[in-house]
């Protein structure tokens, strides 16, 4: 280097480097780049000041400004629940059935259930609630403990069998392996199975209602057709909880399956529980 | 036979002539068009009058739709999805009229293009409006052509300054004017009006505002005739849809050349000479600031004013008008064979005049015949077609919609009497803004009735609904089957019908059930 290399045609100096014939020219920046970078230098340095930036041993430098993500998401999520808190009041001081009446409260608390249902209950129910084999489908027109509003609002809140709730729904039927002859059991299967027309055995069946009458009808009824107040389902219809056919009926006479709902009411909170009576009571079957 | 009338000489150079041609990254060189006066310069205010009127005025007028649709005749109703143009309502999912409009101004910049040239440029681009009108306060504040060019070089005076004040105020004026009119499209004018002066304005007002005053102020302005040259890409297209019928600005050389600026002199000492006496008028009055008579250029935007500049010459020497005019290359190029000297390939002014000054009869200026050619027609014919067929669309349009969801989760519910119900959400669009009651019913289907989530009401084939005014109405549906009419593959439709009229419009479902032998 050393000696200045100056373009003929420009005038402009040049690096010195050549490429087949073709040089490098050494302008200078243009001025409002630089200024630019410059710019860019200095606001960098003045956000690390400003915002939380620097990382230290256990945590990061807080900025002078003091601003925090965290603290923002908490604002914000204050500001939503507080656009909400007339709703979420007036759901806290009415009662299921007027909320029910109300259509605009009715809508709210629809969708919020319709949200705390995909948390809380889809595990057991179904992402649609349309339940699985021991878990009931609540779309039906079928209800163990009771299909009205506040029937469904009681056995979220207190749970079915479930031990912490002293409220909570409880009934048992018997392991009938124990109390009836094989030959009993398979006679009220096939009664019951005939109820809703699928008895694989109809000679059995007269005997059967007599086993039914004497064993059963206690907690399912005279007509079979169930006892809300035990959660004795009804054995007439269309819908069976476990599995349908005497087999499976004879199956369940024998050694009963009993489904378990944890109660809801301490852990959501009342105004949650009340969002799902409304919610579940929405997908067609309440009453 | 020459006038004796001495025409005004202008001291002016063409931009971007090849006498002077500068480095592309020069400064730009300053122009400063002389006005002219003449058929197109009125035609043009005329055009500025009605496209400027047009801009400034339509969100004004009002457009009575009754009580539950805005009043304005043309209003981009963003915020809720709505288009109002007079007695036209568009919906989002209609939004295919504008794309078929913006298809018909493709084809009509064709058909306007290889008809008449770059017409679009010359009179109705708002670049070309604009920058008329900015010209137009400059000329009034600072003076013609000579009077600009004087104080653009004098030093800083009060005179000096308070007239580019006075300019510039009044251009950011207009620019302000440019930018407030366009938010007035997209909300309640009157009300817009009264919100962005009190500062109640939503701040994308204000910045929409501000760009555009900006953008007017700039391009009107400052950059004028370099948006159209480096700027706008349709001077590069154009290109490709010219061909040798189409009109364009025209410098007719051969009855120009040689040009003269001793006609009478050189009339004198025997010589023949060209009309064109060199005045430079033409390259005075350009916008552009190019000399037509270099031929065609990427630069002109054919707005003529040369065309008026010539005229006026070429009435105060007694010759015929159009020494520069409208004309087609096919036009030219016959004018240009009949003027050339076969042997010495120049051009001469004997061929074109007998000597008594009377045009050959083999030359025409311009054949209106040659505009007229299968191209053109083809492009009006499409651009027609397009039109008609958007025009029955929106006349058989529906006003009335129904669209129908089936449940996915869960795709059907067997309830305890055996029969099987389906879930659907059924959405009804009312696209006028007046309430309407519909009647909704199935068809097929035997023994299904079905029930309304939320309506406390019967099972039923048929149920009323109340839809309110240019709403979307969502309800949810349920279809009950009994066991003993269940079939595999069942659909039915669901039927919508305006109970006050005719509309009717309906939705073919599927009916879900249970796979054989469950």
């Amino acid at each position: 280097m050393g000696e200045k290399h100056i373009d003929e045609l420009s005038g402009v100096e040049t690096t010195g480097h050549e490429w087949d014939g073709i040089t490098e020219l050494n302008n200078p920046m243009p001025r409002w780049w630089l200024w630019t970078f410059y710019a860019t230098i200095v606001w960098a340095l003045a956000y690390t000041i400003a915002y939380p930036a620097w990382p230290l041993i256990s945590s990061a430098t807080t900025g002078v400004l003091g601003y925090s993500s965290r603290a923002d998401v908490t604002n914000e999520l204050a500001a939503a629940e507080a656009a909400k808190s007339t709703y979420v009041e007036a759901v806290k001081a009415k009662s299921v059935g007027e909320i029910l009446a109300d259509e605009n409260l009715r809508q709210f608390a629809t969708a919020a259930g319709s949200a705390a249902f995909k948390v809380n209950c889809i595990q057991c129910h179904g992402s649609g609630a349309q339940g699985s084999p021991g878990f009931p489908n609540l779309n039906d027109d079928e209800w163990l403990w009771g299909g009205n509003i506040e029937q469904i609002y009681t056995t979220i809140a207190h749970g079915v069998r479930f031990d912490g709730d002293e409220a909570t729904h409880v009934s048992e039927m018997p392991a009938f392996a124990e109390i009836l002859e094989p030959q009993q059991v398979n006679e009220v299967a096939a009664y019951v199975a005939s109820l809703s027309g699928q008895a694989d055995t109809p000679e059995l069946v007269p005997a059967g209602a007599k086993v039914f009458a004497d064993n059963c009808a206690a907690c399912h009824g005279d007509n079979a057709k169930g006892n809300k107040e035990m959660g004795a389902p009804d054995l007439t219809d269309a819908i069976a909880l476990y599995a349908s056919g005497q087999t499976a009926i004879a199956q369940q006479v024998r050694h009963p399956k009993h489904g378990a709902m944890p109660a809801w009411g301490d852990r959501l909170g009342d105004v949650k529980v009340k969002e799902l009576a409304i919610f579940v009571h929405s997908l067609g079957g309440g009453e | 036979m020459l006038d004796d009338r001495e025409v005004e000489r202008l001291e002016v150079e063409a931009v971007n002539s090849a006498r002077t041609r500068q480095p592309l990254y020069t400064a730009r060189q300053k122009v400063f068009p002389k006005r002219a006066s003449g058929r197109f310069r009125q035609f043009k205010w005329l055009i500025m009058l009605i496209t400027l009127g047009i801009y400034y005025l339509t969100p004004w007028l009002r457009w009575d739709r009754g009580p539950y649709a805005p009043d304005q005749a043309v209003l981009l109703d963003i915020a809720n999805r709505r288009f109002y143009f007079f007695a036209i309502e568009i919906w989002p999912q209609e939004f295919f009229y504008v794309a078929g409009l913006l298809v018909m101004a493709g084809i009509g910049l064709f058909l306007v293009t290889s008809t008449v040239g770059r017409a679009w440029c010359g009179y109705t681009c708002p670049q070309t409006v604009w920058v008329d009108l900015f010209l137009v306060v400059e000329r009034g504040i600072e003076g013609d052509r000579n009077a600009r060019i004087k104080l653009d070089g004098a030093p800083w005076s009060f005179d000096k300054l308070w007239k580019r004040t006075a300019k510039h105020a009044i251009w950011l004026v207009i620019a302000v004017a440019t930018g407030g009119a366009w938010i007035f499209y997209f909300a309640d004018a009157p009300a817009l009006l009264g919100a962005f002066v009190t500062g109640q304005a939503a701040p994308v007002a204000y910045i929409t505002v501000a760009i555009l005053t900006a953008t007017t102020y700039a391009f009107g302005g400052l950059m004028r005739e370099q948006v159209c040259t480096y700027m706008c890409p349709w001077p590069r297209i154009q290109a490709a849809m010219l061909d040798e019928n189409s009109l364009t600005v025209t410098y007719n050389d051969w009855r120009g050349e040689p040009r003269s600026r001793h006609a009478k002199k050189a009339a004198a000492e025997g010589l023949s000479v060209g009309d064109c006496v060199d005045c430079n008028a033409c390259v005075a009055v350009c916008p552009m600031g190019i000399d037509i008579r270099d031929g065609q250029q990427l630069e002109c935007i054919t707005c003529a004013l040369c065309i008026d500049a010539c005229d006026s010459v070429m009435d105060k020497i007694g010759k015929e008008r159009g020494l520069i005019s409208y004309a087609t290359l096919a036009d030219y190029q016959s004018n240009m064979a009949v003027a050339t000297d076969p042997v010495t390939t120049a051009i001469d002014p004997k061929r074109v005049r007998d000597d008594k000054g009377k045009l050959n009869a083999a030359i025409a200026h311009f054949r209106l015949g040659r505009i007229f050619r299968p191209r053109t027609f083809v492009y009006a014919g499409a651009w027609s077609l397009i039109g008609f067929a958007l025009l029955f669309a929106l006349l058989s349009r529906d006003r009335l919609e129904v669209n129908v969801l089936h449940d996915r989760n869960p795709q059907l519910v067997r309830l305890s009497d055996g029969s099987i119900r389906n879930g659907y959400t059924v959405k009804l669009l009312n696209m006028v803004p007046e309430p309407r009651n519909f009647e909704l019913s199935i068809e097929g289907l035997p023994g299904a009735a079905m029930s309304v989530v939320g309506m406390d009401l019967p099972e039923s084939r048929s149920i009323t609904v109340e839809a309110e005014p240019d709403k979307l109405k969502t309800i949810r549906v349920y279809v009950r089957q009994p066991r003993e009419n269940l079939a595999d593959g069942q659909s039915f439709k669901f039927i919508v019908v305006d109970k006050a009229g005719s509309e009717t419009d309906s939705y073919v479902a599927k009916f879900n059930v249970p796979e054989a032998g469950r």
